[in-house]
């Protein structure tokens, strides 16, 4: 921070504090209506949507055909969505080839469905890594992605957002879709793992 | 961004064993002020006072140009980048004069520790104070 420029040296806490305040004095931002939308995609909004997304899709060939051919409505169909998910595309995982999502330029997520970003998917390393070497970075994840295995790496767009849908691990067959939601990682979702037989 | 003030009511149905956000071990603001951040731009762009998608392309731009320049072994803050962009996106939509945050800000650093929020408004909930 030292060569920035001196209003920069103010902590981002006091800046944000002057910033509402200012706000909230010219009545622009309504204090209730921003603590609602903190509390819902701190609280209430995460990965357990996509999970149930997943689960159903498992659990309901027609269903997975519409989510993977009209995402976004398939999705709202479960009730979820709202802003970064108006958009939405589901890549579907096989034995050919595996799916990764990366945002490059800025970390777009599908908050409807997993909730805001975890800090990997936010930094530099991760966004410019997998682009150039996703075996490599997938690895240092914990996940390796046979050689004959191919990898597409899906860089989210101004309008799109990615959903992955992974494949089911085997031995669940008796598992109805909440017992299988619990299974579903918001790694696996991205992209950056599987999920794990129970 | 969709028109209505909040997301839909079921998205925020609660239920099952794995309950979010946190069912991968993760806070989603490291600090208060994020979460402050994050729901103005938020509301901001809900209430149309700018698009999703102005507020993105400053976000694109503050985080290019923190990777093209910035001090050796600065660690890389996603929400610092995004308060910047909301700072830029306040003063282009004419909502703020440019100095108007800084001049407040300082005005702010200058209370005495443990100050009692004498500038509250009294809507009573946490600011991100990080000191």
């Amino acid at each position: 921070m030292s060569k920035a420029a001196p209003a920069d040296r103010l902590s981002p806490a006091l800046r944000t504090e002057a910033l509402e305040q200012l706000l909230v004095e010219r009545e622009l931002v309504d204090p209730a209506v921003m603590d609602k939308f903190i509390k819902t995609y701190e609280q209430d909004v995460g990965p357990l949507n996509g999970a149930k997304v997943v689960a159903r899709a498992w659990t309901d060939p027609g269903y997975r055909a519409w989510l993977l051919r009209d995402g976004t409505a398939a999705i709202k169909d479960m009730g979820y969505g709202g802003p970064q998910g108006e958009h939405m595309v589901v890549l579907e995982q096989s034995d050919e080839v595996h799916h990764v999502v990366v945002c490059t330029l800025c970390s777009c997520y599908p908050w409807p469905v997993l909730g805001l970003p975890p800090s990997w998917y936010k930094d530099p390393a991760y966004r410019a890594g997998m682009v150039r070497t996703p075996r490599r970075v997938l690895r240092e994840m914990g996940l390796e992605v046979p050689e004959g295995k191919r990898i597409e790496v899906w860089d989210s767009s101004a309008e799109v957002r990615y959903l992955v849908l992974p494949q089911r691990p085997p031995a669940t067959e008796d598992l109805d879709a909440e017992a299988l939601a619990a299974l579903v990682t918001r790694d696996a979702m991205v992209g950056v793992a599987e999920v794990a037989a129970p | 961004m969709s028109a209505t003030s909040c997301p839909p009511g079921p998205v925020l149905e609660i239920e099952g064993v794995a309950a979010p956000p946190r069912a991968n071990g993760e806070l989603v603001f490291a600090e208060p002020w994020e979460s402050r951040a994050f729901g103005m731009a938020v509301t901001l762009a809900e209430a149309g006072l700018f698009t999703w998608d102005e507020f993105r392309d400053s976000l694109v731009a503050r985080i290019a140009a923190w990777e093209a320049d910035h001090a050796s072994g600065e660690e890389y803050r996603y929400y610092r980048c995004w308060l910047a962009a909301l700072e830029d996106r306040v003063v282009a939509a004419g909502l703020l004069h440019d100095a108007a945050v800084a001049e407040r800000s300082a005005r702010l650093a200058e209370r005495p520790a443990g100050h009692d929020h004498p500038d509250d408004h009294g809507h009573g909930h946490g600011h991100g104070h990080g000191h």
